[in-house]
């Protein structure tokens, strides 16, 4: 079903935020103004912002090392997550992260993981607690078709099927695991198959279509919350840019008519979920440019958020090792 | 007092913490009658045999409200979950900013000297202490062990508990009602002028009986137990050296960057216990092999009575051995 104006609203605004905020965050890397590794996730904003569509504020999420979708579409602050890449005080880990470690636990964004599937285990065990509390809560994992090849992948959707935990298991199929093509990794590529095996529904999506990923995702909510245990949703889309920078991006080595294609103004999921709203005269043109301007006035705010906030004080370094 | 077990005094741990806070849940591969018939199965958890996934689960719920214990069995089984122990577990909290606290206790068996060879035989504490940001804890007595795996529940951190195998049907006192031990706090487990042995697990037995033996032939003995290896109780044991001027570290792991090294160096990186030192320190360890299965080989592999006498003498004498050398 479709939703209302304002949730589409704010999807939309929520996947041009994440696109701007990276390829802004692209061009502070370049100029040394951040540090560290970069894991953009341009193209595959749909996938965050329609599983989180379907969640509540205290639903429990895990990301990957490609997380600054997930904790926008979670809702966390972009001052904060700004203030992390700049390794500032007021950043969300008082810059003890950075990008591949953000969390904002108090919006149920229970970490991004340098680990391929590393968070997997963690949002099981976020499931159980909601089952444990049995308030209808249910958590969601997002990982890329990589994972799969990992144990943590296939022990977690064991347990989580064999005890009926409210679980999404959404996996962002890029097409990349790293540097190496899905196909040159794994024999069987829809990765929705692993479901049955693992005795839950499996389905495979559109990953460029928000409200697809958001259609399958409400459902798998829905049987979640009745306590009929977890969903796997294979979410197909493309990774647009490069798997990891430092200084400068990688060689692009992939074909430009592959790029081309999935680039295009019809596949990309924010002008598609731009073109649909106007098209359907939801949204007028103007309307889009307006959130376009208000993304673009927020990520300057939120640089400026982070160049005045000082450097954490090195007599801190012990501070937050032990609770008391 | 009463005489318990440390596996009796283990599990009325279990059951006390569980019935004073509900949002304790315990997850193993075998299952717990006495906690499951208590507490029912959602809350004693029966897991498939995936310790990767649970021991992340435990560090997921712990970040979600909750208090899991979650029993790896053997140790060498926590093997499998490296990535949650080392990657998740000992840096969620400070990496994050210290935005959550994690009480999780991972609970498993070490040691040798029960003929079940090199996998399941190892004591590998030093790798978990390494890591920082997992409090270690190893007790080597029924009322330590219940005292501090209560404290382990109740402790607001991700806590890693070794349980010696070899002390499991040990009996001892252990006090009526409430009885908690602090984390991070070492015991004199008997008082003696000469030499400072600090003994682990099983060796605070042996290092104790020796001391007995010793005492008739006129040779005073301080034995001491660390109880928890992370934090390190240093100022304990420094004190105890500063006193006899001797030190012994008695450890059935390999000595190379074992706990017995990490209690060396704390003691004689201090300038006051430095200067009191009589004799060069020793340190009394396992054979540096996989532990072998023939019970002549196991016995030759890992520290006895007679080493740690032997070691004892020789700081008494001033002329210290190899970590492992055969008596």
């Amino acid at each position: 079903m479709l939703p209302g104006k304002a949730e589409l609203v704010e999807m939309l605004r929520k996947m041009i935020m994440i696109r701007e905020f990276d390829l802004l965050a692209i061009e502070l890397r370049k100029q040394r103004r951040i540090y560290g590794a970069l894991h953009p996730y341009v193209g595959e904003e749909a996938v965050a912002v329609g599983a989180c569509a379907a969640l509540r504020p205290t639903d429990r999420i895990t990301s990957t090392h490609r997380g600054h979708g997930h904790c926008i579409a979670k809702g966390a602050d972009i001052n904060r997550m700004m203030a992390e890449l700049f390794g500032r005080v007021d950043g969300y880990c008082k810059g003890k992260g950075g990008s591949m470690h953000i969390a904002d636990f108090a919006i149920g964004m229970l970490g991004a993981n340098g680990i391929v599937a590393g968070g997997m285990p963690i949002a099981c065990g976020a499931a159980l607690a909601a089952q444990l509390e049995d308030r209808g809560g249910v958590a969601a994992c997002f990982f890329g078709d990589g994972a799969t090849g990992e144990g943590e992948f296939h022990e977690t959707l064991n347990i989580a099927s064999l005890w009926k935990l409210p679980l999404l298991f959404v996996c962002e199929n890029n097409r990349y695991g790293a540097g190496n093509a899905v196909e040159s990794v794994r024999p069987v590529t829809d990765i929705s198959l692993h479901a049955p095996a693992y005795g839950m529904p499996g389905v495979s999506v559109d990953g460029n279509d928000v409200l697809a990923v958001r259609d399958a995702a409400c459902e798998a909510v829905e049987r979640a919350r009745r306590g009929d245990g977890p969903t796997l949703i294979h979410c197909k889309t493309f990774r647009s840019l490069f798997h990891a920078m430092r200084d400068v991006p990688p060689p692009e080595t992939r074909s430009a008519d592959l790029l081309a294609e999935w680039r295009g103004r019809n596949r990309d999921p924010v002008t598609r979920l731009e073109d649909f709203l106007t098209g359907r005269d939801i949204v007028t043109t103007a309307e889009v440019q307006a959130i376009r301007d208000t993304v673009k006035r927020d990520l300057e705010a939120a640089v400026a958020f982070a160049e005045a906030s000082p450097y954490p004080d090195p007599n801190d370094l012990l501070v937050d090792m032990f609770a008391e | 007092m009463r005489e318990i077990t440390v596996t009796q005094a283990l599990e009325e741990a279990m059951i006390e913490e569980m019935q004073r806070d509900e949002r304790v849940i315990a997850l193993a591969t075998t299952r717990a009658p006495a906690l499951e018939n208590k507490f029912g199965d959602r809350r004693v958890r029966f897991t498939p045999i995936s310790e990767a996934a649970f021991t992340g689960i435990g560090l997921g719920a712990a970040g979600s409200g909750f208090r899991p214990v979650v029993h790896w069995g053997m140790v060498t089984f926590s093997f499998v979950a490296m990535d949650q122990i080392v990657n998740q577990a000992s840096k969620i909290r400070y990496m994050f900013g210290g935005q959550a606290d994690f009480p999780v206790t991972y609970r498993c068996t070490t040691g040798g000297g029960a003929q079940i060879a090199a996998q399941h035989s190892q004591s590998p504490y030093s790798m978990f202490m390494h890591l920082a940001g997992l409090k270690i804890i190893l007790p080597s007595t029924p009322a330590d062990a219940k005292g501090l795996l209560k404290s382990a529940i109740r402790d607001n951190n991700p806590v890693v508990f070794f349980e010696c195998s070899r002390l499991a049907g040990v009996t001892g006192p252990v006090p009526d009602g409430e009885h908690t031990v602090p984390i991070g706090v070492a015991e004199v487990k008997r008082a003696g002028r000469d030499v400072t042995v600090v003994g682990l697990a099983y060796y605070v037995r042996e290092a104790l009986a020796v001391a007995e033996a010793l005492a008739a032939k006129g040779i005073s003995v301080e034995v001491i137990d660390p109880r928890t290896l992370v934090p390190m109780d240093a100022e304990a044991i420094r004190a105890s050296v500063r006193k006899t001027g001797r030190l012994v570290v008695v450890d059935e792991a390999p000595a190379t960057c074992s706990a017995a090294s990490e209690i060396l160096a704390l003691v004689t990186e201090d300038p006051d216990t430095f200067r009191a030192l009589k004799a060069p320190v020793q340190r009394v360890c396992a054979a540096p092999v996989p532990v072998p299965f023939s019970p002549p080989l196991e016995q030759a592999a890992l520290p006895d009575q007679v080493r740690i006498e032997a070691a004892i003498r020789r700081v008494l004498e001033g002329a210290p051995r190899p970590a492992f050398a055969r008596a």
